[in-house]
């Protein structure tokens, strides 16, 4: 395996990165460190905290050379994502979103319904969609339909560090779907985002886990190590576990002769 | 034992005494004509939840059983609002302000009030602009308005919070109309605290750029209310109940919930305040919730006035009783508390603060200067740049909007 050649796909846009960096709820003045120790190739960005021309415009903040992935949080339905999008490209010049619509304030649960409506409209309107989701194959398959360029499920709900709680359903996507699957939201600590890789992830968003940690850029290091080193194992193929002791290697069919 | 007889000497004058002493007060359980009557269980439910709440029950275990839940539980606010929640206080603090960091990082938002008019129809008697208060009355042109607004958009913010006094003939709603759209074009977060009205003029206000609301219920306890509030339409209990239903109805994205601390019992309303958000989240759970903490504080000809039995561990102790009852809800923090203590509670819970702040109206340009008199009392008189650096210096981070009006 030539290692230099693992790169990876969303639309026409190439990556060697497999860590997607969020940028909220940390301080600007941390984000450039925070992309360099991650090595990371595209940072997240809520379109709704973008003030140009103002005070701590979170635009001012980002390293040059790094693809901005701009997000539609706050739009409650497809009509508002596509607002947002729209305004996005505009103010981020890329034809890069992510799609999140959230209708409850508590949970911050994404809704596939409308995600899929709005992944719909963006796709025709040449937008590169990366639609989160809850992970539902069902809901993964309408997306991808629909014309999205990735499927971004959630590990746990948004912002609770939780790690992997959906991870039946999220292999069922790796499995099934014909697209990069992009572990999104709920990894709360680098182990959890190396898990995701070996199973096959295509990378790991992170944010909250590194924006509360005591040390941003270190946390962020870490997570890169722990991404690619679960990229690694994927590759080159993991062993089997055994589940009780050592086991015959034919218990059933041994008896096989003629 | 919950005080069912919580008198606060402090607010009562010879004036509310006499009025008091005539006793012809008005029903204020009945809707007067031109209120909307909206179908909603919630108060009632809000109002049976209060009642039942006896915080003398709750021990220290209870406090513990509720500070190991992911989730906290109604049971498990009572329990974190009750007296037996005190003495673990430091502990409870650290707990609320690592929820806070997980929900809203070191995000702090930045806004300043601009109160536009101060006429007023009702007879609060604890409240500086008050019917029968004798302060100057303003209410400003839209011109005035304009250059205001202005003003404080030099200073950096994105968020304005727009106020008046509670008179729906000086301060119309096509007049509040107007002050957002003047806003818009200097602001990207409108925020309202003005009367409460009904649900189509909310759409209208709305229409008009302003995406949240905010109403303070005082006390919910009605029979309390029914004292403090003698005359004008806020006396209609039932009407400023629902106030944060109608504006939802209304197509407003946010609400925000207050009771004036020191009222009534606090704990009583604390729990209410947060059970009213509780209710109306389940029912719209695409609503932002936002909770304030005010004090009571002095005002213009009755300087004795304050909050009696809230200290300032029984306002962390609520701070924090919201932030873990509503992890994701944003807390305020006005400027009736001192620098040191809101540079204190945007560290642990509170996600918002003013900064900049005039009570009185047209303040922010020198030739309006003492148009009108304030509405009470501030206690941090700091700037934009001052508390902006001070954030800064804390390891926070401050916000100016994070917010698109769509």
């Amino acid at each position: 395996m030539n290692h230099t050649k693992d790169t990876w796909k969303i639309g026409n846009h190439e990556f060697t990165s497999r860590f997607i960096l969020g940028s909220g709820k940390y301080s600007l003045d941390l984000i450039k460190a925070a992309v360099e120790q991650a090595k990371a190739q595209i940072i997240t960005l809520a379109l709704r905290r973008v003030n140009e021309g103002g005070a701590a415009n979170i635009l001012d903040y980002i390293p040059q050379g790094v693809s901005l992935l701009p997000n539609t949080s706050g739009a409650r339905d497809a009509q508002e994502a596509v607002r947002i999008a729209r305004l996005s490209r505009e103010v981020c010049g890329s034809d890069l979103v992510k799609i999140e619509i959230m209708r409850d304030t508590r949970y911050l649960l994404p809704d596939n319904q409308e995600t899929i409506k709005a992944t719909e409209i963006l796709a025709k309107e040449g937008f590169t969609v990366m639609p989160y989701m809850y992970p539902d194959l069902n809901a993964a398959r309408d997306m991808v339909q629909a014309g999205a360029a990735c499927i971004m499920p959630l590990g746990a709900p948004i912002g609770s560090n939780k790690g992997l709680c959906t991870k039946e359903f999220i292999q069922i996507l790796i499995d099934e779907i014909n697209l990069p699957i992009i572990v999104d939201a709920g990894i709360g600590r680098p182990s959890q985002a190396c898990e995701a890789m070996e199973m096959g992830a295509a990378a790991v968003m992170a944010n909250t886990a590194i924006a509360t940690a005591g040390d941003v850029p270190l946390m962020a290091d870490a997570f890169r190590k722990a991404i690619e080193a679960g990229r690694e194992a994927y590759l080159s193929g993991l062993g089997r576990v055994m589940e009780k002791g050592a086991s015959p290697s034919s218990p059933l069919t041994g008896y096989l002769q003629d | 034992m919950s005080q069912e007889n919580h008198v606060n000497e402090s607010i009562i004058n010879e004036e509310v005494k006499e009025f008091l002493e005539k006793g012809k007060r008005t029903d204020h359980m009945k809707y007067l004509p031109d209120m909307e009557v909206i179908q909603s269980d919630v108060m009632d439910k809000v109002r049976e939840a209060a009642r039942n709440y006896d915080y003398s029950l709750y021990t220290e275990a209870d406090v513990r059983r509720a500070l190991s839940h992911d989730y906290k539980t109604p049971e498990d606010f009572k329990a974190l609002l009750s007296p037996a929640a005190l003495p673990l206080l430091e502990e409870i603090a650290q707990c609320a302000q690592k929820e806070t960091r997980k929900h809203f990082g070191n995000s702090i938002y930045m806004f300043t009030p601009i109160y536009i008019a101060n006429y007023c129809e009702n007879y609060c008697i604890y409240c500086g602009f008050n019917c029968h208060n004798r302060i100057k009355r303003a209410r400003l042109t839209y011109e005035e308005i304009d250059k205001e607004m202005a003003a404080i958009a030099k200073s950096g913010l994105q968020e304005i919070l727009i106020l008046t006094g509670e008179s729906r003939k000086k301060s119309t709603v096509e007049y509040i109309g107007e002050a957002c759209k003047i806003a818009r074009k200097y602001f990207r977060v409108i925020g309202l605290e003005v009367y409460p009205m009904n649900s189509d003029e909310y759409a209208y206000l709305h229409k008009c750029g302003a995406d949240y609301v905010t109403v303070f219920q005082e006390t919910y306890h009605a029979d309390k209310y029914e004292t403090l509030h003698l005359a004008g339409h806020k006396r209609i209990y039932p009407y400023r109940v629902n106030a944060q239903e109608r504006a939802l109805m209304g197509g407003m994205r946010g609400v925000a919930f207050g009771a004036l601390l020191g009222l009534d019992d606090f704990r009583k309303d604390a729990f209410a305040t947060g059970m009213h958000a509780w209710y109306l989240q389940k029912k719209y759970p695409q609503a932002e919730i936002s909770f304030s903490c005010p004090r009571l504080r002095p005002i213009i000809n009755n300087d004795k006035i304050n909050p009696m039995d809230v200290h300032e561990a029984q306002l962390l102790q609520v701070v924090c009783a919201y932030r873990l009852f509503m992890p994701f809800a944003g807390i305020t923090i006005s400027t009736r508390e001192c620098a040191r203590v809101r540079d204190n509670l945007v560290k642990i819970a509170a996600t918002k603060i003013s900064a900049g702040v005039s009570t009185g109206i047209g303040e922010h340009v020198e030739e309006l200067e003492d148009k009108g008199d304030a509405q009470f009392e501030i206690s941090d008189g700091r700037s934009v740049q001052e508390v902006y650096d001070s954030l800064l210096g804390e390891n926070l981070q401050p916000v100016m909007a994070e917010y698109v009006y769509v």
